[in-house]
């Protein structure tokens, strides 16, 4: 019943798919951690303004589904003239969705970091902005990590949302080639297995990044506090 | 160094170096500070006490502007700064301004308050080089001699958390020292510190007064206060309620409160030595 040579025939078509899940992840995450990271700093900026900005785009991608915003993005803003790719609708769907959720780790992490830095920093004279590079997110940042570790290994799998906006990703490649060869099953076990050849290394890698920081935070305790 | 001028010396010697003008401060409806008025010498060593929830820190805090008064002025060399009336108008300096005036105010925390994702000497430059703008080479070599100046050349390149808790508090003084402050504020520098590591942190301590370093130094350590002040300053419920001559106020206290509270550290003191 299961045919090496067809499974195999499969394989391009869905290696392509793989290939853009992988492009529309990376370039999302990049895009979502940058502004993630702006907005996280805007929330709690002193600027009225910045945060009359920040907090309702944050409040609001998170209050509702990735799957209408991508619908929203994709088929709602045409009607005002902006239409826009497959590609570039997934990405920018994904971005946002992920950016309000990044804003509010790094806000939190910001937020970790001992009131006493701000106040050693200021007091030697140095502004907000140059603490909040120097001091403050190289400290808030390590918090972070696991956090956007995890958000880093999801977004593989989030990403399968796009194929709805019919972007040529993994998900959609199987879907198609399904229902072109009614072959379900030998399909979809193939798109499972490339979506964990993904996730899983990611996994690992994450894991490693936290283990590496782990230990090292774990040496900071346990260093001799002696003269 | 540059050479003073006469005029300097002239304006030195009569401008001081921080003035406070009825301040008062309050956090929310509870005031803090009242009516606080208070002038340090270039070179004066200015030692204030008093009962925790004096309001002794807050005052030191509004010194550098780490808290906003609600009245009264801060001069600083004889300008009025942060926020200060003129000609019937509020004033607020700009951040530049006031990054400026804390960049010559060094601040010593009871907490350290160290960065710990920099090493010592990284701590000790980062201001010099990021807020005063000094070459890097040169920011290493000035912060070397001053992490040398506090006895811990050796440990330049150590972390915070590979510190004991003096050598903190020793690299956090030289942190403020690199700036070249024309007066530093102690908040109960040693209050967090192991008994037996104290007496090096006031050695660095004596040694900056009896270079002449302007100090304002909020302290516990009455021993130090009676060797080292040129004036104490007895505060209670935020406001100043003696101020004298070390001897005068540590011999014969003319305010009962002052009596009171030197009596309730004399009683603390000898009930621990009794006790170890
Ligand atoms: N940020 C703050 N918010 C509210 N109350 C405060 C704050 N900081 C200090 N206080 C209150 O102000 C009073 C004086 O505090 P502080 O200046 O720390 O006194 P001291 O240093 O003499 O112990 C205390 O009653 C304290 O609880
Ligand atoms: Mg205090």
């Amino acid at each position: 019943m299961f045919s090496i040579d067809e499974m195999i025939s499969f394989l391009p078509p869905l290696l392509g798919g793989a290939y853009i899940t992988i492009t529309v992840s990376l370039l999302s995450f990049a895009l979502a951690a940058m502004i993630g990271l702006m907005m996280g700093i805007a929330r709690i900026s002193r600027s009225l303004l910045l945060r009359a900005i920040a907090t309702p785009y944050v409040q609001f991608i998170r209050g509702t589904p990735l799957l209408l915003q991508l619908f929203f993005i994709y088929y709602v803003l045409p009607y005002s003239g902006i239409v826009l790719s497959p590609f570039v609708s997934g990405v920018m769907g994904l971005t946002l969705n992920y950016s309000a959720y990044m804003a509010e780790v790094f806000r939190g992490g910001i937020l970790a970091i001992p009131k006493g830095q701000w106040e050693a920093g200021l007091s030697v004279g140095m502004s907000r902005k140059l603490l909040m590079r120097r001091i403050i997110l190289p400290q808030a940042l390590r918090i972070v990590v696991p956090a956007i570790g995890n958000f880093f290994v999801s977004i593989f799998k989030d990403s399968a949302l796009v194929s709805v906006i019919t972007m040529r990703d993994l998900m959609f490649s199987g879907q198609i080639l399904a229902a072109a060869t009614f072959k379900h099953f030998e399909i979809f076990a193939m798109v499972a297995a490339i979506y964990f050849l993904i996730s899983y290394p990611t996994a690992k890698l994450v894991e490693y990044i936290e283990a590496r920081l782990d230990i090292s935070r774990a040496q900071a305790a346990a260093a001799p506090a002696h003269t | 160094m540059s050479l003073i001028t006469p005029v300097e010396i002239a304006a030195a010697t009569t401008v001081p170096v921080l003035r406070l003008e009825l301040i008062n401060k309050f956090f929310s409806r509870h005031q803090v500070l009242r009516d606080v008025t208070l002038e340090v010498e270039r070179g004066e060593v200015v030692c204030i006490i008093g009962p925790s929830g004096a309001g002794k820190s807050t005052l030191l805090r509004c010194i550098n502007h780490l808290e906003n008064v609600d009245s009264g002025t801060v001069f600083f060399e004889g300008a009025p700064v942060y926020r200060y009336q003129r000609d019937g108008k509020t004033v607020i300096d700009p951040d530049r301004r006031i990054e400026k005036i804390r960049s010559q105010i060094g601040m010593v925390f009871q907490s350290f308050n160290l960065f710990p994702h920099l090493t010592a000497l990284g701590n000790v430059i980062e201001a010099p080089i990021n807020v005063r703008r000094d070459p890097p080479e040169e920011a290493r070599r000035q912060g070397t001699a001053v992490l040398t100046k506090v006895g811990l050349a050796a440990k330049a390149n150590s972390y915070p958390h590979q510190l004991s808790g003096g050598q903190q508090q020793r690299v956090a003084i030289a942190r403020a020292l690199a700036m070249n402050p024309k007066l530093m504020l102690f908040d109960e520098a040693t209050s967090a510190l192991d008994p037996e590591l104290v007496g090096d942190v006031l050695r660095v301590m004596r040694q900056l007064a009896s270079e002449g370093m302007t100090m304002v130094v909020v302290t516990h350590e009455m021993g130090f206060a009676r060797d080292v002040a040129d004036r104490v300053i007895f505060m209670a419920d935020g406001a100043i309620i003696e101020e004298g001559d070390p001897r005068q106020l540590f011999t014969a206290p003319v305010n009962p409160r002052t009596r009171q509270f030197l009596q309730s550290v004399l009683d603390r003191n000898g009930n621990t030595e009794g006790a170890g």
